[in-house]
Order: structure tokens, then sequence, then C-alpha cells
């Protein structure tokens, strides 16, 4: 009984408890780095990496709102993420067309030019 | 026993459901941008996924940050995303599982025992106890903290998205006048 109780009071407290966030955090990473592997396309990697990035800054956020002295210094790291993801996904995505422009392709299996 | 339902009851259960349906939205959509076989839907779970991080945001009591989420995410990586999707009209994926099963599920448990030792690592630990927070974290403090204490690393990049700017530019535009 007393476990159940604590199990509710946990759920119950859960938008104010810090390893909830990192937990979904956790996910977010592990289900990026699945999906950098099984997407074939350079698209697929690009989506996971965000993934990957969401995160890490999800981290940065929840350890700044619940324990550092100064929370603005997480909110200050997570937009400067976002500014770096912004710009990668503006070169990838032009590596991407340029790419397509000489293999008609964006399937990460037909850039095989330098393979031995 | 029995739960006597409080006004002040009654409001933590509203906000915790709201909490599990957001959390539920960022995995759900990470999920969907993982697993979906077209790549369209595997950008559309990305922006549920970045919806439901907003929503995060706005529970870690920075609402700057969840509309900002939404205007630099969904509105610009996502829709210069699906761009690039048509244009280059990426066929789709031929097999959900890359060339055998077995290093598909060799992915996915290498993925799962990633997860589970984080996650193992997350509730063993003891963090260091709450400091005393010298600011609420309001967007004041934040648009002052972005100006003066962090103004190096504001100044850089803006430099950085200038240079990423034109790169892609030439990057895109070279062997454009070879095909033509």
């Amino acid at each position: 009984m007393k476990t159940i109780m604590d199990v509710i009071n946990f759920i119950i407290h859960a938008p104010g408890s810090l390893s909830v966030y990192l937990a979904v955090g956790a996910l977010l990473f592990a289900i990026g780095f699945f999906g950098f592997f099984r997407h074939r396309t350079l698209v697929g990697m690009l989506v996971s990496g965000e993934l990957i990035l969401a995160g890490a800054s999800l981290n940065f956020m929840a350890f700044a709102h619940f324990r550092a002295a100064d929370p603005v210094v997480g909110q200050a790291f997570a937009l400067f993420i976002m500014g770096i993801a912004a710009a990668e996904a503006a070169i990838v995505l032009s590596i991407m067309i340029a790419v397509y422009r000489n293999y008609h392709s964006i399937d990460a299996r037909d850039l095989k030019e330098m393979e031995g | 026993m029995t739960i006597h339902l409080t006004p002040e009851i009654l409001n933590t259960v509203t906000v915790t459901l709201f909490f599990a349906g957001v959390v539920a939205v960022t995995l759900a959509g990470a999920v969907i941008a993982v697993a979906a076989r077209r790549l369209v839907y595997s950008v559309s779970g990305l922006a549920l996924s970045f919806m439901g991080l907003a929503g995060l945001y706005v529970f870690l009591n920075s609402p700057f940050l969840a509309l900002m989420q939404i205007l630099i995410y969904i509105g610009a990586v996502c829709i210069v995303i699906m761009f690039a999707l048509m244009l280059a009209n990426p066929k789709d994926e031929p097999s959900l599982l890359p060339h055998h099963v077995l290093v598909g599920l060799s992915y996915l448990l290498v993925a799962g025992m990633l997860a589970v030792g984080l996650m193992m690592v997350i509730a063993k630990s003891h963090w260091m106890p709450k400091a005393v927070q010298i600011n609420s974290g309001t967007v004041e403090d934040l648009g002052r903290a972005l100006l003066t204490q962090f103004g190096f690393a504001f100044e850089l990049i803006s430099v950085v998205l200038l240079l990423a700017i034109l790169g892609a530019l030439v990057v895109a535009r070279s062997g454009r006048r070879s095909q033509s």
C-alpha cells in the first residue's frame, strides 16, 4: 500500500521533479540515436540529429531550472543551441541539394564515390 | 482510504495530466520521426515532437524559450527541411529495416541499452542540492544576461549564422553552371 501511494505521489509531483525531465531528454537522445542509424536518407539523418540536439537542450533547461543558481544560463544555452541547429540545418540542406545535383539521389548508400 | 478532492488537489491533478500529455506528444513525435517510412511523415513527427518540447519548456518556467522553439524549429527548420524534401524528391525508404533484420534489431538493441543505462544513471545519481536562485529567469532577466554576460557569444552566433547563410548559398550554387 505504501509503495502504491509512493508511486501515485511521484506521478502527481512529476512536473516538479528533475529526473522526469532528464528521463525525457535521455529518451529523446536514444530515439534520435536509433534514427540516425536506421534512416537511409540524408534528410532522415538530419531529423534524427535535430532530435538529439533537442534532448540535449532539454537537459540544460531542466538543470538550470531545478539546480542552478542562475536559471537564465540554461535558457541562454538553449537559445544558442537553437541558433547552431538552424545554421546546421541550412548548411546540411544546401549540401544535400548540391549532392542531389551530382548523384540524383540523397540516399546515404548511393554516395559511395570514395568507397574503397 | 479516501482522497478528498479539494480544489488544490484537483489543480495539481490537472497540471499533472497536462504534463503527461505534453511528454506523450514529445515522445510520440520523436518515435514517428524515427520510425515513419515516408520522409514527409518523419518531418511532421519532428514538428510534433518540438511542439511537445515547447510545452515542456513552459513547465520549466520559460515561456519565451517555448515561443522561440515553435518559431525557429517548427516555423523555420521543419519548413526548410520540407522544402528541401520537395526539391530533392527522394524515393521513399525501401524497407523499414535496413539491409537485414538483424542489423535493424542491433540498432534497436544499442539504442535501448543507451536509454536504459541513462535512466539508471539518472535514478542512481544524487544531484547537488538546489542552489539559491539569484533571479527568477523571466524574459527581462534573459534579455539582460544575453546582452551583458553572454554578449560575446551573442555576437559570435550572429556571425556564425551569417557565415552559414553565405556558405549555404555558395554550396548550393556551385555546380549549377556546369550542368546548364
